[in-house]
């Protein structure tokens, strides 16, 4: 059935919002004045040619730039239902990175066993008990459809799964503190188009459970994943909309211009 | 006009290149060859003299006026009881100040200046080392010509190795795993103790015992700091049949090491001492490979399971 563009953007239930985003590296002013909100339980994709300013935006909202020096941050992001400004500098980043997980471009489990790479993120909140761990462990290898392949073999290491499952395996890290927003850095750029359509499933199958935000630079699967698209161009947000509208009806020429491949 | 894809020509430059590479490649060989055989040629000297004095005798008597009577127990105690106070001080000063260069120290000015120090600090002659423990351990301090203040100036020597071996072994951490647990809500030490250390102690192991290899074979700052070079009986030892079972006087116990021992019977003028140094000079000789061997033994072992 196909929904109209209306229809979708109907149920205006936030996760997040950003107002008057603008982030510096030193000096350089990386993005410029974005505003735009994530859908609850939505697949938002941020879309762009190179040096856009989309993986930048995408680490702002687990605080990432904090670890390193001369980055500033101007204007907000808004998390509800507590309506917290994440980006404040009494809101304290590891609180930020406990709320909303990331998956990074390349895969990077530790190198530790399968178990303890998924353990990690409870660890750090303190959870010891086996039980708990076991169970939490099971639910995030079954939830990031790992747990058939390696239910066997938990504690060998991570390293010996092939690229699309340690991937996979990254999310099962991602998604085991039950985030309320996971973040995908460009996550299939690295792997083969099997591995890649495997992890494209797994993110249409993770919706309804969490908010995600994905950065790609492959536009077919920002078609094909996502609810809604941001195009950005040189650190501003050119236009934001459902996905279909962006892909079959964009408002600006320059964002046909790049969807059809005569730039970018 | 000629062109430039003359098959007799390509042919002809192609033979002349390889002829270069030919050349290169004996000049290397050659060159690889010095080095391997003079340190052959010294090895098999010092084997030959010193191998027919190694016995168990040898490492259990103290030296003596009597050459073939004359052993190294109180140098290899020595050696092995500085080497310990050396490590024990040196591990977790070298460790932790290279951990906080790496990853806690803000980037500015100040720490810029304190990290080309520290590089520079390798290069420094160890007699300067020497100086500064007869300063500030034997005079200042009052720990007098001990295993302690001998010890400490070698723990001084060795700290710019460890330090650079840990942040180097850091940063070898690709940054992708240290964004993985910070974005996990990682703090810097949770990252540092459940992620850098670990991920780095292979590296971290070579540098110390690379360090601990080069302070074994140390004999100016040990002279300078006062080591004795004839010492016929132990520091006390360190365990006690009575409560507490341990006892630390052998810290403030007048001592030799190995290379001291070496020198002094270089100094003498009868054959038979020869003999003898070239026989400790094995000894010391194994024990730096013996630590180099283990080196690289932890090295692969810890590497293993870590690819990046």
């Amino acid at each position: 059935m196909q929904t109209s563009p209306e229809k979708i953007l109907e149920p205006l239930e936030y996760k997040s919002e950003v107002r008057d985003l603008n982030f510096y590296y030193s000096e350089f002013n990386a993005l410029k004045n974005i505003n735009m909100v994530l859908h609850d339980k939505k697949i938002t994709a941020l879309i762009g040619p190179s040096g856009c300013g989309k993986s930048t935006f995408l680490r702002c909202f687990n605080r990432m730039h904090d670890l390193y020096p001369g980055n500033r941050y101007e204007g907000e992001i808004v998390l509800h239902p507590d309506n917290v400004n994440i980006l404040a500098a009494n809101v304290d980043p590891i609180e930020v990175r406990m709320r909303i997980s990331m998956v990074f471009q390349k895969p990077n489990p530790f190198p530790k066993s399968i178990y303890e790479n998924v353990a990690y993120g409870l660890r750090v909140r303190g959870i010891k008990q086996r039980a708990i761990l076991d169970e939490r462990v099971e639910l995030a290898l079954r939830n990031s459809a790992l747990w058939d392949e390696v239910k066997d073999r938990q504690h060998d290491l991570a390293f010996n799964l092939s690229g699309g499952q340690q991937q996979r395996l990254c999310i099962a890290r991602a998604l085991a503190t039950e985030p309320e927003i996971l973040l995908f850095d460009e996550p299939t750029s690295a792997l083969d188009p099997i591995a890649t359509a495997s992890i494209e499933e797994l993110i249409t199958d993770l919706k309804n459970k969490v908010t995600i935000l994905i950065v790609t630079h492959n536009m077919q699967q920002a078609a094909r994943v996502s609810d809604y698209t941001a195009y950005m161009y040189l650190g501003e947000l050119i236009e934001f909309n459902v996905t279909d509208t962006i892909f079959i009806k964009p408002k600006y020429k320059q964002t046909e211009d790049y969807i059809t491949g005569r730039f970018g | 006009m000629k062109s430039v894809n003359n098959l007799d020509e390509i042919r002809k430059i192609i033979t002349h290149h390889k002829r270069l590479d030919l050349i290169f490649m004996i000049t290397g060989i050659f060159a690889l060859m010095i080095a391997i055989m003079t340190f052959m040629a010294l090895f098999a000297q010092m084997l030959f003299d010193g191998m027919p004095r190694l016995s168990w005798d040898f490492f259990t008597s103290f030296p003596s006026r009597r050459a073939e009577s004359a052993g190294i127990l109180s140098a290899w105690v020595g050696t092995t009881l500085v080497m310990l106070v050396t490590a024990v001080s040196a591990v977790p000063l070298g460790i932790g100040s290279g951990i906080y260069l790496e990853e806690y120290a803000p980037k500015n000015f100040i720490t810029e200046v304190i990290e080309i120090n520290v590089t520079n600090l390798a290069g420094v002659p160890s007699i300067i080392y020497g100086l500064l423990a007869l300063g500030l351990f034997v005079y200042q301090l009052g720990f007098g010509q001990s295993i302690l203040a001998a010890g400490l100036a070698l723990a001084l020597l060795i700290l710019p190795v460890v330090i650079v071996a840990t942040r180097e072994a850091i940063r070898s951490i690709p940054v992708t795993i240290r964004e993985g647990a910070y974005a996990l809500g990682a703090t810097k030490w949770q990252t540092v103790s459940d992620h850098l250390l670990p991920y780095s102690a292979a590296g971290i192991l070579t540098g110390i015992i690379i360090g601990l290899a080069r302070a074994i074979g140390e004999t100016a700052p040990i002279i300078t700091i006062g080591a004795l070079t004839f010492i016929a009986f132990l520091p006390p030892s360190p365990f006690k049949s009575e409560f507490p079972y341990i006892s630390f006087e052998w810290l403030t116990a007048p001592f030799t090491v190995m290379p001291i021992q070496m020198f002094n019977w270089v100094s003498r003028p009868e054959e038979a001492f020869q003999l003898n140094a070239a026989a400790a000079g094995l000894v010391l000789v194994v024990m730096t490979l013996a630590m180099n061997g283990l080196a690289i033994y932890l090295r692969y072992r810890m590497r293993k399971n870590i690819k990046w």
